[in-house]
């Protein structure tokens, strides 16, 4: 046994400085931007020139930047010489941009019809919509488009199509382009894996054909060449061409990226359908397609967006789009030359589309496959 | 069967791949093109999709411009109202195809007359409108006075069109070595041009007064006196319809005649009343029987006048603004003038 000692009487230490904190802002940056000498060089050069660039882009575009002026009398921003933007230009254009040569007092038609479209976009994200009625909205907010574009009821005055521009027309290409291919395009994936060696063989020879040649080349092929082989007094709408071609070009492209999900099924999936006595179609449209698609959503968001971009293709067969009609608005001598503000508010529209795409398949993606994490 | 459907669906877009294989059919025109415009009630005419000057689409959408004006004229004549054209854009490469296939009616998009296209493309070409021709512009301080002076130049020039073919013919036949800076877009080439990039920019020098217009000090830059090619621009009918042809040339020249005689958009309801020379009589239809014999109406040419002015009103109104010159298009009767009215009788 023994005592219980007291141990040497612990001398008073000196108070410490609390340890570097390993959280918060502070200590995320420490461990990031200035963990070492080198380390802390390379943020100080980036910060500067960041925010040098910084400012000269807030200088140009806001400070200095000329808003409007009088009567395209241009000179003023001229005068700049590149110190500050001429948003004039959009000032001055923004409604051909937005809706090219459409008829100028009509352009309420078209700004309705891009707000239909956006809506539409809108509720066709919402889960909750997610039903056999979506598809008599989309009938329906499509017929309406097509009657405010084309007007000549309801004391509408008739606009043929080739006044029509600008953003509808992006919006229309891209719309029908990927709400067309993407059926299509499921179709073809399972022909592709048919058993079947005539279907097979068909899908593979139009995903190859398609994929071989580049989007330009099936739009001039739509607009230069499809005409000359209709017979005589009949003619395709222009527009309705180069739809067609995006639709084709698009569902080969989407074609690939089902079939990768339909790959990455495992075998068992398959196995067990067929097990429970399910139909080819039963089997397809309750047990593969789902999981399947749901394994390629940034894959096919990812064509989505390229095929949103890629409607400004259109501009070589003389369908004024968004980025064509901004083009051609920089054509008048008074506006030669500011370029850079047009393309500045050209991208300024693509990327709000894009990068709503992006979030919401982010988002769609978690909610989907959270069964499986 | 929804497999059936599969394939139809496959199928028809081979069938549509297939018929890209097919040899093409040369439109015909079965009908009169005159009797056509007049039911259907407008003129389809075929213009650039945007060329300053020529045809260009205003801040309200609103076509303008020197081949504009051919088409509201041509409407103006044969339906009486020039408001009464749909535009369709065309590039340079779909132009062919939107007239032959019978997309639009005329093509008045700047397009050079050749031989090669009046004959084997089928079509006709009504008249030369414009007559441009390939130069260069320098920067002024260079000092240069001849274009043969830029040997070992670098030269900015677009692709595609026969503008670097034409460069380099000429540079061959005159010995002339040159590096050309190619660039596809217009802004590019120009800003390539004007950042020193190259010593001189080729174009047709329509193309050339208008950037040279446009540029903060005009004076900076120098158009070089020598053209190297002809570019006669015109406005393009199909083969096969004479009548249709006809009317397209003789509004060209109602145009100029008109501004021969001295008669404009303000002064033309006062010379049909008034005027008492006899060819202007006859041309506005207060005597003889020129309308009918186009087989439009006796005072057609008022109607026009009325739309668009003579050619010289034309010409100001579109192309003097953006610096170009009356230059070969002034009218025969001023020296170096090569734009000239057959009699109206």
């Amino acid at each position: 046994m023994s005592d219980i000692t007291a141990g040497p009487v612990p001398t008073p230490t000196a108070s410490r400085r609390a340890p570097i904190s390993t959280t918060g802002p502070w200590a995320w940056a420490r461990a990031n931007l200035f963990s070492g000498w080198a380390s802390t060089a390379v943020t100080l050069l980036l910060a500067y020139f960041i925010i040098t660039w910084a400012l000269g882009f807030i200088d140009w575009a806001f400070v200095n930047a000329i808003w409007s002026v009088p009567n395209n009398q241009t000179q003023a921003c001229r005068d700049l010489k590149g110190v500050g933007a001429c948003w004039a230009v959009i000032t001055e254009k923004h409604r051909f941009i937005l809706f090219g040569t459409y008829p100028y007092e009509e352009q309420w038609r078209p700004l309705l019809v891009c707000l239909l479209f956006i809506g539409l976009y809108i509720v066709s994200a919402m889960r909750r919509f997610w039903r056999a009625e979506l598809g008599l909205i989309w009938i329906v907010t499509l017929a309406v488009i097509g009657v405010l574009m084309w007007g000549g009821v309801l004391s509408m005055s008739f606009v043929p199509q080739e006044r029509w521009g600008g953003l509808p027309i992006t919006l229309i290409l891209s719309t029908f382009g990927i709400a067309f291919a993407f059926p299509l395009s499921i179709l073809v994936a399972l022909g592709r894996r048919s058993k079947m060696p005539a279907i097979k063989m068909i899908c593979i020879v139009y995903v190859e054909l398609i994929r071989g040649v580049p989007l330009i080349s099936l739009l001039f092929m739509a607009s230069v060449m499809f005409p000359l082989f209709l017979p005589d007094g009949m003619n395709i709408d222009k527009l309705l061409r180069a739809q067609v071609a995006i639709i084709l070009f698009a569902a080969a492209y989407l074609a690939e990226v089902v079939r990768a999900g339909l790959q990455a099924l495992p075998k068992g999936q398959y196995e067990a359908a067929d097990a429970m006595g399910l139909s080819y179609w039963q089997k397809t449209g309750l047990i593969v397609l789902p999981q399947a698609l749901r394994t390629v959503i940034p894959p096919l968001v990812n064509t989505f967006i390229g095929f949103f971009k890629d409607t400004s293709l259109v501009l070589i067969i003389g369908i004024f789009d968004l980025l064509t009609a901004g083009k051609t608005a920089i054509v008048e001598p008074a506006w030669q030359g500011f370029g850079v503000e047009v393309y500045i508010f050209i991208a300024l529209i693509y990327f709000c589309f894009c990068f709503a795409m992006s979030r919401y398949s982010q988002s769609l993606e978690a909610t989907l496959n959270n069964r499986r994490r | 069967m929804p497999l059936r459907h599969l394939s139809k669906a496959v199928g028809a877009a081979v069938l549509l791949g297939g018929l890209a294989l097919s040899a093409p059919v040369q439109a015909q025109t079965p009908t009169s093109m005159l009797d056509t415009i007049r039911s259907r009630g407008n003129l389809i005419c075929g213009v650039n999709t945007g060329l300053a000057g020529f045809a260009q689409p205003d801040s309200q959408g609103v076509w303008r411009g020197f081949d504009v004006d051919y088409c509201r004229a041509i409407a103006a004549a044969i339906l009486g109202d020039g408001t009464k054209v749909r535009y369709v854009p065309l590039t340079a490469q779909s132009r062919f195809t939107a007239l032959q296939s019978g997309e639009v009616d005329v093509l008045v998009r700047n397009t050079t007359w050749t031989l090669s296209r009046d004959t084997s493309l089928g079509f006709d070409f009504a008249g030369i409108t414009f007559y441009d021709g390939q130069g260069f512009m320098v920067k002024a301080s260079l000092g240069l006075t001849s274009a043969r002076e830029l040997n070992g130049a670098t030269i900015c020039v677009q692709p595609g069109t026969t503008t670097e073919q034409n460069l380099t013919d000429w540079a061959r036949s005159n010995r002339i070595e040159f590096r050309p800076v190619v660039i596809e877009r217009i802004e590019e080439v120009v800003g390539a041009y004007t950042s020193n990039r190259c010593d001189a920019y080729t174009t047709d020098v329509s193309g050339l007064a208008a950037t040279r217009a446009v540029q903060p000090r005009p004076a900076d830059h120098v158009i070089l006196p020598d053209v190297i090619s002809k570019e006669p621009l015109g406005p393009l009918v199909r083969h096969g319809d004479q009548r249709f042809a006809d009317i397209v040339r003789w509004t060209h020249f109602a145009l100029l005649g008109a501004e021969e005689f001295g008669l404009t958009a303000a002064n033309v309801d006062q010379a049909a009343a008034s005027d008492p020379r006899p060819e202007v009589q006859r041309m506005l239809g207060k005597n003889g029987e020129l309308g009918q014999m186009l087989g439009l109406q006796p005072n057609w040419v008022v109607s026009v006048l009325k739309t668009t002015g003579n050619y010289g009103e034309v010409f100001a109104r579109n192309l003097t603004p953006i610096g170009i010159q009356r230059g070969p298009n002034a009218l025969w009767t001023t020296p170096g003038g090569l734009q000239y009215s057959p009699p109206f009788r």
